[in-house]
């Protein structure tokens, strides 16, 4: 059954890697707007408001395909990974339901208040929804995460017959490589968001926007970038740390390092060559890659060799992982380069706006890469020494999976046009509208309803 | 700790709410997507601002129940979902289509706004009709024959009725004018298919399935079930009635067929169960014999116990925060 194998984990590998891009977005962009919000009940300046009712429609539509395409994820377990339940479901389903139970409604609930509710609810109410809604996409990030970790590091459980019995969960949950794990993502979270923002902010100032609300979310956006990225550099090196303990042959891999040696090179680039056990082209700092893992030029790192038939595949682990620390830079490039300028009270140039709008969705990509890292990484287990991949799949019949494959990358490349070209479409209809009028500098009084004159405003 | 036969129990009783929790809040807003016109803009603008507030959270509803299925009863989660894989991939995919839909029409290019009308009504349509063919299947005990498939596209016309129907009381009470007229007749016409097509799934349920024939036809059970019939059946009598009424004076009792349609939901949701408890799938497994471990589901139940009444709570504090007429939906 290698086919439906095969097809079964691109089909997964699809579905989850579509559906994480919205919620990276949102988790870290309801913080923004409860920022937003925030700074407009207190300072009443509408600038506050005219950033909060652009950005929601934006996390309006986000949210939407993070909640449909998630649905999908609670059927496949059963479906296409049978035995991942029979196994570890005792384990996995209590995160799940908690999951479900704590955050999906939680956000999904106070949602409809959120977007649509500022009319109908007091201003502390609505501002206290839109706190629940951030706090429920993050809480639903902590729950995923402590499962997802738990299948890298499990502990805290016992198998009995082949089958995993919790024993105590809070072991369970706070297993070995979780918090590494869920700082590393709210953290990208936060920053893909800080690139959103700040990138279609850029995009709007570049076709002649002249509001004081994108400037004014372009400047939080990076502000918030620069601080980001070096936080979320120190945090990878930490999980990495954390994985050179727990998962050696995942860090092995990231690092191309065939054979244990003292005093590893940093590989800057190589082509990987599975067959033969070695690099091509190797491009590399001496040591470095030692200094980095051990805090010493001639640490010993276990090379793949100590690994051998229980690897992951190293070329698309060593390729991701440089294409997230290479984006990782790139992002601290610009949000430092960026944010200085403007720190200088000078605006920025065609070029570094430009560059910004190039960069917009620069945190999909770094934490797609990061996710391939640490999921491919860990094969040929789904569950580190308890389940395999290939003996979780299911016997589905070939061709309906292969239906459903296709059926869902077609929907899948019509969303994603349908979205980014959403979300441009609103920006340029952002542009034409006029600035702030004088009677919408009205302070206002908290506790009652704020009633913008004109709706339509972004 | 809880017994882990009453746990098995326990959790099939959440499972089942949530279904019917599902079916009923998520239907109606399937329902209105069935309904909504595709020429008149400004009635889809209307109906569409009657669903917007909730469907995210109605939707999450069948998660949770989903959810229940694979952590409660993993097996069975298998099983069902592996028999239906490709009504399930159709089922997902117009969900998905719809979800979507509902927010692109409103921001994108307004030239693209039929387009993604036609969406929503085709991916409402397609959910609802999926939704129900998988029920017939599931009644059929996944039998590959082709009157098990021709009933189930009997059910999938069913359920897509049902849902419209509720949809279409759910307008009755949330609009005025034009539309609301329009929302009885489509109410009117909707109830009847419903209807027969509940008398057709209660007929074939018992003849096809010996076990369900038992449990209805053996006295005195007969006589304690025999109430949830003629109780759903008068509700329709009665909700067709109301519907000659409508719209009233003052808008007196718009809220009737609603409160109507959602106790035949109810009441025929309680006919089902009643035919296949204990069995999660019909005449192969039980709840017992596919439930997770009970050092699981205890875990899990402390924490039911203390979220399900906050989101109860919660829910209906968003319902009553958009209680009323339906106003223009605008993001602020």
């Amino acid at each position: 059954m290698l086919e439906t194998l095969m097809l079964s984990r691109i089909q997964f590998a699809a579905n989850i890697s579509f559906h994480i891009l919205f919620p990276t977005i949102t988790i870290a962009l309801s913080w923004f707007l409860f920022f937003f919000k925030v700074r407009f009940d207190l300072t009443g300046d509408p600038v506050w408001m005219r950033a909060y009712r652009f950005w929601v429609k934006i996390f309006a539509i986000t949210f939407a395909i993070g909640v449909v395409t998630g649905i999908t994820m609670s059927f496949q377990f059963g479906t296409n990974w049978p035995k991942f339940m029979e196994t570890v479901g005792n384990i996995a389903g209590p995160l799940l339901g908690y999951e479900v139970l704590t955050a999906f409604f939680l956000e999904a609930g106070f949602l409809g208040i959120m977007l649509f509710g500022i009319k109908r609810v007091s201003a502390r109410v609505h501002t206290l929804s839109t706190l629940i809604v951030a706090i429920g996409t993050t809480l639903s990030a902590f729950w995923i995460l402590a499962l997802n970790s738990w299948m890298h590091t499990p502990q805290g459980h016992e198998m009995r017959d082949g089958v995993a019995f919790p024993v105590d969960w809070l072991a369970i949950i706070f297993n070995p490589s979780f918090p590494y794990r869920l700082s590393h993502m709210v953290i990208a979270s936060g920053l893909t968001a800080a690139f959103l923002v700040a990138g279609i902010s850029a995009y709007r100032l570049l076709k002649g926007d002249d509001k004081q609300a994108p400037k004014l979310t372009l400047k939080i956006a990076l502000s918030v970038a620069m601080f980001l990225t070096p936080v979320q550099i120190f945090l990878g090196d930490m999980h990495g740390l954390n994985t050179l303990e727990h998962q050696p042959q995942k860090i092995a891999a990231m690092e191309g390092i065939w054979h244990t040696e003292k005093g590893a090179p940093l590989l800057l680039f190589a082509i990987p060559d599975e067959k033969q056990r070695t690099n091509h082209f190797e491009l590399a700092i001496p040591k470095m890659a030692s200094f980095i893992l051990t805090h010493d030029l001639d640490g010993e790192i276990k090379g793949l060799n100590e690994f051998e038939g229980n690897h992951p595949p190293v070329a698309p682990v060593f390729y991701a992982f440089r294409i997230m620390v290479g984006m990782g830079m790139l992002m601290l490039l610009i949000s430092w380069v960026s944010r200085i300028q403007l720190l200088r009270n000078k605006p920025l140039p065609g070029w570094l706006l430009k560059a910004l709008v190039a960069m917009s969705f620069s945190g999909w990509i770094a934490t797609l890469a990061g996710w391939y890292v640490t999921e491919i990484g860990r094969q040929p287990w789904l569950v580190t020494g308890i389940l395999t991949v290939e003996d979780a799949a299911t016997d589905i019949a070939v061709g309906n999976v292969g239906l459903s494959l296709v059926m869902y990358l077609i929907l899948y490349v019509v969303i994603m046009t349908a979205y980014l070209h959403t979300i441009f479409t609103m920006a340029n209809r952002a542009v034409e509208i006029e600035e702030i009028t004088d009677d919408e500098k009205v302070k206002p009084v908290i506790n009652t309803p704020i009633i913008p004159k004109e709706s339509n405003h972004v | 700790m809880f017994e882990a036969n009453s746990l098995a129990v326990i959790f099939v009783g959440l499972m089942g709410l949530s279904i019917l929790l599902y079916a009923i809040l998520d239907g109606f807003d399937l329902g209105v997507g069935i309904l909504l016109p595709l020429s008149q803009k400004d009635d889809s603008d209307t109906m569409i601002a009657s669903i917007g507030p909730f469907w995210d959270a109605n939707e999450t509803w069948l998660v949770l129940a989903i959810g229940l299925l694979l952590i409660a009863f993993p097996a069975a989660h298998s099983y069902i979902f592996k028999e239906l894989y490709l009504p399930t991939a159709v089922l997902l995919i117009s969900l998905v289509l719809r979800g979507v839909a509902f927010d692109f029409r409103a921001k994108a290019a307004f030239s693209h706004k039929p387009t993604w009308n036609k969406v929503f009504k085709g991916g409402s349509l397609l959910a609802a009709m999926s939704q129900g063919y998988m029920l017939g299947m599931y009644v059929m005990s996944f039998e590959n024959t082709l009157v098990a498939y021709a009933f189930s596209l009997l059910s999938a016309l069913g359920v897509a009725a049902a849902y419209a129907y509720i949809g279409a009381c759910w307008l009755i009470m949330k609009t005025e004018g034009a539309l609301q007229v329009q929302a009885v007749g489509w109410a009117k016409k909707a109830g009847i298919i419903c209807f027969i097509g509940v008398l057709a799934v209660s007929a074939v349920n018992p003849l096809i399935n010996p076990d369900v024939f038992a449990k209805w036809f053996a006295w005195p059970t007969t006589l304690y079930i025999l109430p949830l019939p003629i109780i759903c059946f008068a509700l329709f009598v009665y909700s067709q009635m109301q519907l000659k009424l409508l719209p009233a004076v003052n808008d007196k009792g718009c809220w009737r067929p609603f409160v109507c349609a959602v106790i035949i939901f109810t009441l025929c949701f309680f006919g089902l169960a009643f035919s296949f408890f204990p069995y999660i799938v019909p005449g192969k497994l039980t709840i017992w014999e596919t439930a997770s471990a009970p050092e699981s589901l205890s875990f899990l139940l402390w924490g039911v116990i203390i979220v399900v009444p906050v989101i109860f709570s919660y829910t209906v504090f968003s319902y009553r925060v958009f209680w009323g007429k339906v106003q223009e939906l605008r993001y602020h």
